[in-house]
């Protein structure tokens, strides 16, 4: 079962003010776009819809690699949110966490792995799952090791 | 119509969000280096662990019941403090932030408009809870005291649902006959021993006892405030962390100010003059401070201003625990920075000092033990300015040593000290204001 390790928030995090450009950037040659500023975007208001409700988790194991969730994310998990079929969540398994798709097929509810190496976990008993909160966002990191070096650095 | 909501074994409940599988288990948090128990779950309690019981007392019960004991990780409860705290701000006229797991709702005008009272509050337990995992209690009364009263009961009666409302007169007296004396807020164990050997029981015989009595018996007008609470009359300035007769495990300091204040200065002016009050208080009691709380709020009656009213922020403090004036100022004011926004009007300002502990690395300490005259002597210098600081205070009147950004030009009253215009001089206490007679 893929475990998940919380991250520490620490303070709260001030506004992070960027450009959005109204052009889509090519992915062939770039274009100097500096000319289509449109407006400042706070990227905390898109990653954090509910910001007292929101809580970094790191994901350990390959149990979710199908929907590019890897060991050493970041999950961006919100409990405000309600969660509903295909919703991928933090549930709580008899009394362990783990990250699983919640889908529902036919009456029942089932914790999906993306990983044809887990099986799925059928909900027969609502009483023995709860579901912590829904995951809004993956911080995947393209440059392997900084993220892990930074949140190290922080303890 | 007052609020009080608390979490429910605070600490406990943090961890329990991140490890589910402590739930239903008993389950204690210990004091720095796994000295004392200070928080316990209910299964915990009902094991019969006290409050403050040394860990090594208590090991072998835990392990036998597969308990399970943590040491207290001051980070992670500070946050879901400030995450409680965000999601009540939002939803209620006002919030005064009391401790790390409690804080006071002003709710009067609420039910105007939002079905019944209960209801709303009902749902506000179960935002926190969604948002954040932490069970509370909601108590409700007409004074800060009734509501502190109602908490009480809502937590020690299961079948209330978490919340009580003591808004009838014959609520308020059943209510009052149920709450043993010593369980009142701003009884401390000194004036408990006291009521007792005057046959006062209950809370409701501490309400019936005549105004004199009070002023005699109860440390004057502070102790005649408490008993009009009881009543049903509120007094405004209560504050009965004042008292100094009870060590506690959180201290706070909040006033209203004066006029509204927008100039950043001004504000720090008064949270500097707040923390290094609550500063000096935790050094009496001989305590240092785990987390820092600083709030601002802003006027909930002026339509022009959207809510929430009231923002606070919320530090671990980074070096470990402290007494130090100084030391907690500079964090002050890095928290005061954090929430502070140009243009506003503030109206009020608060400072609390929560996860309190007596210094002494591996000492065995009794929490609840009076507090000990002084921390042991050392050889750092911020600790000698304070002990001298506090010897110029003690000597020569409250605030005649005090940091800078308190100190006002000469005759002026500083900008966020309260409205006290009505007030009579101080005839027998200041040789400015006595009597003169030609």
């Amino acid at each position: 079962m893929t475990t998940i390790e919380l991250f520490d928030v620490g303070e709260p995090t001030t506004t992070l003010w960027l450009p959005v450009f109204a052009s889509l950037v090519p992915a062939g040659f770039p274009s100097p776009a500096s000319d289509e500023l449109e407006e400042l975007f706070d990227l905390n208001r898109i990653l954090f819809r509910h910001p007292e409700a929101t809580y970094l988790i790191r994901v350990s194991g390959e149990s979710m690699q199908g929907a590019e969730i890897h060991a050493g994310d970041l999950l961006a998990v919100d409990k405000h949110l309600e969660a509903d079929h295909n919703h991928i969540v933090v549930a709580v398994v008899e009394g362990e966490c783990t990250v699983k798709r919640l889908v529902r097929r036919g009456t029942s509810w089932w914790l999906q792995a993306e990983n044809p190496a887990y099986a799925d976990y059928c909900i027969t008993e609502p009483d023995n799952l709860r579901i912590w909160g829904v995951v809004t966002h993956v911080v995947h990191e393209l440059i392997p090791g900084k993220l892990t070096a930074l949140l190290r650095s922080r303890d | 119509m007052y609020g009080l909501v608390d979490g429910n074994n605070f600490y406990v409940s943090c961890e329990r969000v991140f490890q589910p599988r402590l739930d239903g288990r008993p389950v204690v948090v210990l004091s720095n280096n796994d000295g004392n128990v200070v928080s316990r779950s209910a299964e915990a309690k009902q094991l019969g662990i006290a409050m403050g019981a040394p860990f090594f007392e208590v090991r072998e019960l835990l392990r036998r019941h597969k308990g399970q004991a943590l040491s207290s990780n001051y980070a992670l409860y500070g946050d879901m403090s400030r995450r409680v705290m965000a999601r009540l701000a939002d939803q209620v006229p006002a919030v005064e932030v009391y401790s790390i797991d409690e804080a006071f709702l002003d709710l009067h005008g609420l039910t105007a408009f939002c079905g019944t009272l209960d209801a709303r509050v009902q749902r506000l337990r179960q935002d926190v809870l969604r948002c954040t995992g932490i069970p509370t209690c909601v108590g409700m009364g007409p004074t800060k005291t009734l509501a502190k009263v109602a908490n009480r009961l809502a937590k020690k009666y299961p079948e209330l649902q978490g919340v009580l409302r003591l808004d009838t007169e014959s609520r308020r007296e059943r209510a009052l006959r149920a709450l043993p004396v010593e369980d009142v807020w701003g009884i401390g164990r000194q004036y408990a021993g006291k009521l007792h050997a005057h046959g006062l029981r209950t809370a409701w015989d501490l309400s019936q006892v005549s105004e004199a009595w009070a002023r005699g018996q109860l440390g004057g007008v502070v102790g005649w405030r408490l008993v009009q609470e009881l009543r049903g009359q509120s007094c405004q300035d209560l504050n009965p962390s004042e008292d100094g007769t009870l060590a506690r495990q959180s201290l706070s300091c909040s006033r209203s100010f004066g006029q509204r204040l927008t100039a950043f200065d001004d504000l720090w002016g008064a949270v500097t003059t707040y923390l290094s009050r609550a500063a000096e208080k935790l050094r009496a009691q001989g305590d240092q401070a785990h987390i820092l709380t600083v709030y601002l709020s802003q006027d909930r009656y002026d339509s022009r201003v959207p809510p929430p009213y009231t923002r606070s922020a919320t530090l671990t403090l980074p070096g470990g625990p402290s007494s130090d004036t100084l030391q907690l100022l500079s964090y002050g004011r890095r928290l005061l920075e954090r929430i502070y926004e140009p243009g506003r009007l503030y109206v009020k300002a608060g400072v609390v000092l929560d996860g309190l502990e007596p210094p002494g690395r591996g000492r065995q300490l009794d929490l609840f033990a009076p507090a000990a005259a002084a921390p042991a002597p050392d050889a750092g210098r911020a600790q000698q300015l304070m002990r001298t600081l506090d010897a110029l205070n003690r000597q020569f009147g409250r605030g005649t040593v005090r940091p800078a950004a308190t100190i006002t030009p000469a005759g002026q009253p500083a900008p966020w000290q309260g409205n006290a215009r009505h007030r009579s001089p101080a005839y027998t206490t200041r040789f400015e204001d006595m009597l003169v007679v030609g």
